[in-house]
């Protein structure tokens, strides 16, 4: 009736052996590389956060009198860049949002056996130098070029220099705010379209026949249901753009001019050249902040999900 | 009068009904999505295919904007331009030695976040992350402040780009690995267990060369964002020590040989070779499972 | 332990599997409570069970893959609870095969056996996809083979080994039904011919009393009731073993009294007599049980003599459906209850529903369970897993 069992049925039931030295190995495995963030991120921040605080000059060398005069002057002196800065790689995202869309929509879902060569057209951009490639507009957007010349017989040209923030200045397309804004979405272009079709590719194509069943016009099935559950790719595609645009310079200064100064170039002068390292250190460490918050609101409201 | 009789004429034969004709503009808003994905895709490649196309150009004067006329000079004479083939040795050179630290030490993280429970799991993945997100400028010049307050410890040069490189791609290593490691099934190592294979034997035998497409995958990562690096790579550098980028940016300013082009041509045609070959065996294996 | 008949001398004779108040707990959660059981050597043993039972549990800390909680697992006299799994002389099928996609057939099954360093790889190899029927594939890869052939290819695996144990978790449960049916039967006979024991997890109740000598069914976390396929079918112990193998009517009644060996019930009114050999309880509160094959059915007034069976009267068919084999009747008895009666396709006139009809059976097809236990223990909903027993006391 019941189950047979002949061994030791008085005698309670021993614990099995333990195994020891488990706990430790991911600990041994993090070590290496934890490490080295840790002495080379997390560290030099550390660094750049007292350096701003710091006075003296390069040679004689630097003391600590925590002078966050240093971060009022700065700001004052250079928050138009800040502000360009943060306009450019607003722009820039929304653009690479609005066209990237249909590129990854159509790898997504309308690509078919050519998915996989569609995909690696869009990561072919980085096969080489991204400083070349960003030349290369130079000679795209040269007035020289066609694409000036269609621009002046179609007098979009013109259309661009009006206005109180002209995007054209000079009669030309070259070394103008369009030149950066053009070159710095071109830029981030891949960093769009791929987490946007990650995120299209793993829908159940059969909501979106839902969606289009149930809503009579294509662009209600859009916004009602593909568009929500592209969201996560959306808040991954936006944010892997507009952080590094918005500390980006080589567009500005290979495509701009004087007046398109980005804080990037401020932050790249200071150290560099005029080495007023607490200016310098302030500028940067503001940027990184500045970032950290708008990225957590983002986040925050948007809503988290795996980072990493 | 004679009576006719009337036979109502057979009805003329009709066509079968044909589809409505759809006009071009319907055509072009049913398709509006993939037009408006050529014209984005034309505008990412243009710039690459300038890169290539500008390589063969015999430029007049010092830069290389303007087309002039089809040489192969370029590329039968490319280390002319005083630096770069140096710049570009230099660039390969810390490449390779900052991609294979860089994917040692991402791959032991990987499989520890990938494999192990442990306390302080959500820390270590912001760690991680955070490099990811922060902006280059910051991230370089933060590390420049490091190495100056060092600066009797170490200088400024090769060593220091080495660092910084491979700092900023260990994350990109962990989660492609991490990915990777994510996808492989369990069951196979207890199988593996199982069958009497120890727990090395397992690693070696069962997990590594199922995860080795990631690691490899990781490791190209690592190589082309330190290949291609330019603005911590120049917070970080000396005038001694110019990687690639670094004289491509300067030659921006002082003159554009089209050597440079020669060597972005030769980078593209290499990753397309890569991409191409990984392309092929895949390809394969989906012939032979058929 | 005397040398069974026709065993073959490279089986290694280690003696029986037995799990020794084995309990595994995750957390707060008991997956496996106080279970004890002991597989004869060489013999087709099943563990049967709804999902969430502990049977793939019970497997895996056989197999070493799980830590037990307390317990230990012994193979004939020597105690493996501590020991790694690769040190075990067990060996598991999978249920996803977890063959090693980047190896081909070849080199999966030679896997085993290359790690122990064994002698002749190539012949044993050969072998083991001889018994399988897969010699020609031996150069593929898993991912080319179809799932009835990755199947083999697992079992081949293991049983290349020769372990003392084998171990199949669910391996059938991927494959369509004319395929399971047929590797079934060829599990038998390998296992047959090999002469390993055979430790077989399965939910399917029609495999396990297909395939095993011997069956245990288990039930959140215990073992119901333990023994070969005929006796729990025709004998079960428990409400659980009642209703999960096959299915059964199970009918409130009270002990009236005794006469000779058997027990006078009384179920609504209704007299039932009840062999005392075939009640699992000595409470006065009994569930008695009858399978509905077992069940006779006749319209009012034309049954033939009725002495010495189990007699209902009062019923009234409710709901009839012709199945080709049989035909179904759902029986409305006076007291509410419907009750199942499968009549054999003899050509007898199907009752149409509304009938009035007598029930009756052999008294020594009766079998009388413990009231106290809840009657829709292990019932499988149409599509659904059978509910495993909630609160049983016994």
């Amino acid at each position: 009736m019941s189950a047979l069992g002949t061994v030791g049925q008085d005698v309670a039931a021993p614990p099995p052996p333990r195994r020891r030295g488990r706990k430790v190995v991911p600990y041994v495995l993090l070590l290496p590389g934890l490490l080295w963030l840790v002495l080379f991120f997390i560290v030099p921040m550390i660094f750049l956060f007292s350096q701003s605080l710091q006075q003296g000059s390069l040679d004689q060398g630097y003391t600590m009198t925590w002078h966050w005069q240093t971060y009022v002057d700065a700001f004052q002196l250079y928050w138009p860049q800040f502000l360009r800065s943060f306009i450019y790689a607003l722009i820039a995202t929304a653009l690479a949002l609005l066209i990237g869309y249909p590129v990854a929509y159509t790898i997504a879902f309308k690509s078919g056996r050519w998915k996989n060569f569609l995909l690696v057209l869009v990561i072919a951009p980085f096969f080489t130098s991204f400083l070349l490639r960003t030349l290369s507009w130079q000679t795209i957007l040269s007035s020289n070029g066609r694409v000036y010349s269609f621009f002046v017989k179609t007098h979009l040209l013109n259309l661009l220099q009006a206005g109180p923030y002209p995007l054209v200045t000079g009669n030309q397309l070259l070394n103008t705010p369009l030149a950066v804004i053009t070159g710095l979405t071109y830029n981030f272009m891949p960093f769009m379209v791929l987490p946007l079709f990650a995120s299209l590719d793993r829908i159940d194509i059969r909501l979106l026949e839902a969606g289009a069943d149930l809503y009579g016009r294509p662009w209600t099935a859009f916004r009602k249901v593909t568009w929500p559950l592209s969201l996560p790719g959306v808040v991954a595609g936006t944010l892997l753009t507009f952080i590094p645009a918005a500390g980006d310079y080589i567009n500005s200064k290979l495509l701009g001019n004087p007046n398109t100064t980005m804080i990037g170039q401020v932050i790249d002068g200071q150290f560099l050249r005029v080495t007023d390292y607490p200016t310098a250190a302030a500028l940067s460490f503001t940027l990184m902040a500045a970032i950290l918050v708008l990225v957590s609101i983002y986040v925050w409201r948007a809503g988290t999900e795996e980072l990493v | 009068m004679a009576t006719v009789t009337e036979t109502r004429p057979a009805a003329p034969a009709r066509p079968a009904p044909r589809p409505p004709r759809k006009g071009p503009l319907r055509w072009v808003r049913e398709h509006i999505v993939q037009i408006v994905a050529f014209f984005v895709f034309v505008y990412m490649l243009l710039p690459n295919l300038l890169v290539v196309v500008f390589s063969f150009n015999q430029p007049k004067g010092k830069y290389n904007y303007e087309w002039e006329h089809f040489s192969l000079n370029a590329w039968l004479h490319p280390c002319a331009p005083p630096g770069m083939c140096s710049a570009v040795k230099l660039s390969l050179e810390i490449g390779i030695l900052a991609t294979i630290l860089a994917t040692v030490l991402g791959t032991l993280m990987a499989f520890a976040l990938a494999r192990y429970r442990f306390a302080g799991r959500a820390a270590t993945n912001l760690l991680i992350f955070m490099p990811m997100a922060t902006p280059e400028v910051v991230m370089g010049s933060s590390l420049l402040t490091l190495f100056v307050a060092m600066s009797n410890i170490i200088s400024l040069g090769a060593t220091t780009i080495f660092i910084a490189h491979v700092m900023f791609c260990v994350s990109f290593v962990v989660v492609t690995v991490k990915a990777r490691i994510a996808g492989l099934d369990p069951r196979l190592e207890q199988a593996a267990m199982d069958l009497y294979a120890t727990e090395r034997q397992t690693f070696m035998r069962i997990t590594l060369p199922l995860v080795a497409p990631g690691i490899a995958a990781g490791a190209l990562l690592a190589f082309s964002l330190s290949f291609d690096d330019f603005i911590i790579t120049n917070f970080n550098s000396s005038a001694t020590s110019q990687t690639f980028p670094l004289f491509v940016w300067g030659a921006a300013q002082k003159g554009t040989p089209p050597q440079m082009n020669v060597v972005g041509t030769a980078m593209f045609l290499v990753s397309f070779i890569i991409v191409g070959i990984a392309q092929l065996i895949a390809w394969r294996r989906r012939k032979a499972k058929a | 332990m005397s040398d069974p008949a026709g065993a073959r001398p490279d089986v290694q004779q280690d003696g029986d599997l037995r799990i020794v108040q084995v309990t595994k707990q995750f957390g707060s959660f008991t997956a496996v409570d106080d279970l004890t059981l002991t597989i004869p050597q060489g013999s087709f043993f099943a563990l049967l069970g709804p999902s969430g039972c502990g049977k793939t549990t019970t497997l895996r800390m056989v197999a070493g893959l799980e830590d037990l909680t307390l317990g230990q697992i012994l193979i004939g006299d020597k105690d493996i609870t501590g020991t790694k799994p690769y040190r075990r002389p067990v060996n598991t099928v999978f249920q996803n095969y977890a063959l090693f996609p980047h190896l081909d057939i070849f080199e999966n099954v030679a896997f085993g056996l290359r790690r122990r360093r064994q002698p002749e790889v190539k012949r044993r190899v050969d072998e083991a996809l001889e018994l399988v029927e897969l010699s020609h594939l031996a150069r593929r890869k898993p991912a080319q083979l179809s799932g009835g052939q990755q199947q083999r290819v697992a079992l081949a695996r293991a049983i290349v080994n020769r372990p003392s144990v084998l171990l199949l978790d669910e391996p059938l449960g991927a494959l369509d039904l004319k395929l399971r049916r047929q590797m079934q039967i060829e599990l038998k006979r390998i296992q047959t011919e090999v002469g390993i024991t055979f430790v077989h997890v399965t939910h399917d109740q029609e495999e396990a009393m297909t395939m095993a000598d011997t069956i245990a069914v288990m039930n959140a976390g215990r073992v119901e009731q333990m023994g070969d396929p005929a006796t729990l079918y025709e004998n079960p112990s428990t409400t659980f073993v009642a209703n999960f193998l096959g299915q059964s009517n199970l009918i409130r009644a009270t002990v009236s009294g005794t006469a000779g060996d058997d027990l006078l019930l009384v179920a609504s009114g209704q007299k039932l007599v009840l062999p005392r050999s075939r009640a699992a309880t000595t409470s006065d509160e009994l569930l008695v049980g009858v399978r509905p094959e077992k069940i006779r059915v006749d319209a009012d007034g034309a049954a033939a003599t009725l002495d010495g069976m189990n007699v209902l009267t009062g019923g009234v068919v409710s709901d009839t459906s012709f199945t080709g084999v049989s035909t179904q009747y759902l029986v409305r008895m006076p007291w509410g209850q419907e009750l199942m009666v499968f009549a054999q396709n003899v050509g007898v006139e199907v009752l149409r529903p509304g009938t009035k009809v007598t029930l009756s059976w052999v008294p020594s097809h009766t079998f009388g369970l413990d009231a106290a236990q809840d009657a829709q223990a292990g019932v499988e909903i149409e599509g659904e897993e059978p509910a495993p027993a909630v609160g049983v006391g016994s």
